[in-house]
């Protein structure tokens, strides 16, 4: 497969960025690497063909943000709103993610090997995503559908005021949010998270060590008794 | 005793206090029954210090008038000329505030579109994405960008003309969107992706960025994924004008709009629409300030456009905003109305909802008997878009040719001419708030002294 290289050192990340957007056509199935990135901010946004890109090093803000279609590989860590978004593809953080990771994304597949930050999967809209270490506080707030799964521990306020979306963590929760709960993994949910740990690389981690959290759905409807809840 | 009535002690004619006038004391028993706070839609219905307490100082011996109907006055207005390669040219400067498909019907949508593009202006999506209704019949259409990302797409970014990046809204500076479960129709769950029929909560805040540091790369990030192409505006409620805007241009917009108190929302809560923001009158000045400040007021393409709504109604309006520093205006109640909104022809129809005509503003009950603010497939049907649509051409038209009628009198060939000399106050407020003299005195509160 044909490889090619941009060094952000010497090539603005703008002519990049120009390039990937390029017709589907001449960019499906190529792997573009990035090298130097340097922490720069939005590497790799707004990706709508099937390329491979993999930035070898740290990313800034929104890198793979709004991707479709493309796989994006960080051999890093990145910063806030990884993969925000999102509606297709697969971005694949194989360091730490910062704030708000895959913030509203609404397909694909986000996998961080690491810890990720405050806000992860914050109003999420139907990606999947999958963190290896643990999360920061206020995850997963206001999720509105798709699948989280945290293998570390969850920070406070875990998923409040939680839509549809399916949370599943394996370590800790310091609290939950307004109107999340705990929720019986139903065999269905079990198959998907299982099949998700498989596609995300986790194919050892036991499905059956996860406790699942979702939405109590009390606050779907605005009524006096959960004024103190708004 | 004597049965002379002018022997029996008199009696004081029965007094309501302005304090706890009618319409206060009908709140404390609403709240009192239900125990929840009221909400509504639309801008602030307050008297407040607005355009209507200036005037204009037509030419005399001392100013040369324009002949009008027969010298040129333009009204043209580009926007988004600071980075965008592709700005926005637009023949009015009358454009159509955003307004969400879902707290509108779909034909209320179209109208908008049709009218707007017959006016030769710009419609703007809202809360909940784009729809086909829209884009298909509007020639310049931008496309918000919201904290709640309902609908958002990238596909739909790329489509859009500009894209207007909503921090903030007039009605409600500091709060999100509300869009009840009368009006979650299974069309407008499936855009915004969310359980159909549910009491909808949009976010105050954008869920990845925090601060004007943030935004600034969040707009980075967006010429990026459309390669430059488009203007970028920012949104902001009027509260800290001087200050929202001189971040929000640092940030890099190419289009600032603001949006004072009397400026509409789909539903959101009583106490917040009367009680927070400022009304526009009071925001211009600031706003503009800000970008003199910052070299970027019109300055050739190193400019950076003011669009300013609230409570924008006639010709005089447009030419007073435009007088007091901006470059555009935004209509969205006054846009309603033109469609149908509120119309003396169905006071019965408003009678049964416990209202009437001019005074209806439950929208996000979903019942608007005009079909507009509503998504019931049968009061939906009520709106014909090609009248509608033609209604509101007309109206942009009209108020067109009446900024056109005070701008000629002031001697200007175009509306952009207009300026603060131009105008003076009728009260001390609006003296002080709009920065122009106190009529027949040379007296600005807080600038000059009397």
């Amino acid at each position: 497969m044909e490889t090619l290289n941009f060094d952000l050192d010497v090539k603005p990340l703008r002519e990049v960025n120009q390039f990937l957007h390029g017709d589907a056509s001449g960019l499906n199935g190529k792997k573009v690497v990035i090298e130097n990135p340097n922490g720069a901010h939005n590497i790799a946004v707004g990706l709508k063909s099937e390329v491979d890109v993999t930035i070898k090093g740290h990313a800034g803000y929104y890198a793979a943000g709004m991707n479709q279609l493309a796989k994006v590989t960080i051999e890093g860590s990145a910063g806030s709103g990884v993969a925000e978004n999102m509606m297709s593809g697969h971005v694949h953080v194989k360091g730490f993610a910062s704030n708000a990771a895959g913030a509203t994304a609404n397909g694909g597949l986000l996998v961080i090997d690491g810890d990720a930050g405050l806000r992860c999967g914050i109003a999420l809209k139907g990606a999947d995503i999958i963190v290896g270490g643990s999360v920061g506080s206020f995850s997963a707030f206001m999720a509105q559908a798709g699948n989280f799964i945290i293998l570390g521990d969850a920070g406070e306020g875990l998923g409040d005021s939680i839509y549809e979306a399916k949370v599943f963590v394996r370590g800790t929760v310091k609290s939950l949010g307004a109107d999340c709960e705990k929720k019986t993994t139903s065999a269905e949910d079990r198959k998907i998270l299982a099949d998700l740990l498989v596609k995300a690389g986790y194919a050892d981690v036991n499905p059956d060590s996860f406790q699942q959290y979702g939405s109590a759905r009390t606050l779907y409807h605005f009524h006096v008794d959960n004024a103190g809840a708004y | 005793m004597s049965d002379n009535p002018i022997h029996k002690t008199p009696q004081t004619t029965p007094r309501q206090s302005a304090t706890f006038d009618e319409y206060t004391n009908s709140e404390i028993r609403r709240a009192a029954a239900t125990g929840i706070y009221d909400i509504r839609g639309g801008g602030s219905k307050r008297k407040l210090p607005h355009f209507d307490d200036l005037l204009f100082l037509g030419a005399s011996v001392s100013r040369y008038p324009l002949e009008g109907y027969r010298e040129k006055c333009g009204t043209d207005v580009v926007l988004g000329t600071r980075f965008a390669k592709k700005p926005i040219h637009l023949k009015t400067p009358v454009t159509i505030a955003g307004m969400s498909f879902g707290s509108l019907s779909g034909q209320a949508k179209e109208s908008l579109g049709r009218g707007a593009s017959a006016a030769g202006t710009s419609t703007t999506t809202g809360d909940g994405g784009m729809t086909q209704e829209e884009r298909g019949h509007s020639t310049t259409l931008v496309y918000q960008y919201l904290p709640s990302r309902y609908g958002m797409n990238p596909d739909d970014l790329r489509k859009a003309d500009a894209i207007e990046l909503v921090i903030g809204q007039g009605a409600k500076p500091g709060g999100g969107g509300m869009l009840l479960g009368q009006k979650i129709t299974k069309r407008v769950a499936k855009m915004r992706c969310l359980p159909e029929g549910i009491d909808q909560r949009s976010s105050c805040r954008h869920p990845d960025w925090t601060g004007p540091d943030d935004l600034e790369i969040k707009i980075a990030e967006i010429r990026e994924i459309t390669d430059w192409e488009k203007p970028i505006y920012v949104k902001i409620g009027a509260t800290r004008p001087y200050f929202d805007v001189a971040l929000a241009v640092k940030a890099g917009a190419d289009v600032v709009v603001l949006d004072g108190m009397q400026g509409g929302t789909a539903a959101t809560q009583e106490v917040f629409i009367e009680h927070v923001g400022l009304p526009i009158l009071a925001a211009i000045r600031p706003a503009v300030k800000a970008l003199q400040d910052l070299g970027l007021y019109r300055n050739g393409k190193n400019s950076v456009q003011l669009i300013v709504s609230g409570g924008i109604r006639n010709g005089a309006d447009v030419a007073k905003a435009i007088a007091l520093g901006a470059d555009a205006v935004a209509i969205g109640t006054a846009a309603l109305i033109a469609l149908g909104d509120n119309d003396p022809h169905l006071e019965a129809e408003y009678n049964k909802l416990g209202t009437t005509a001019g005074a209806y503003d439950d929208w996000h009950e979903g019942k608007d008997p005009a079909g507009i603010t509503t998504q019931d497939p049968e009061l939906m049907k009520r709106l014909d878009p090609i009248k509608a649509g033609h209604r509101l051409a007309n109206y942009i038209a009209v108020m067109t040719m009446e900024a056109q009628v005070v701008a000629r009198a002031c001697g200007k060939s175009h509306l952009h001419n207009l300026e603060p000399e131009d105008l003076v106050a009728l009260t001390i407020e609006a003296s002080a708030m709009a920065q122009v003299p106190l009529a027949g005195t040379n007296w600005i509160p807080g600038i000059t002294k009397f």
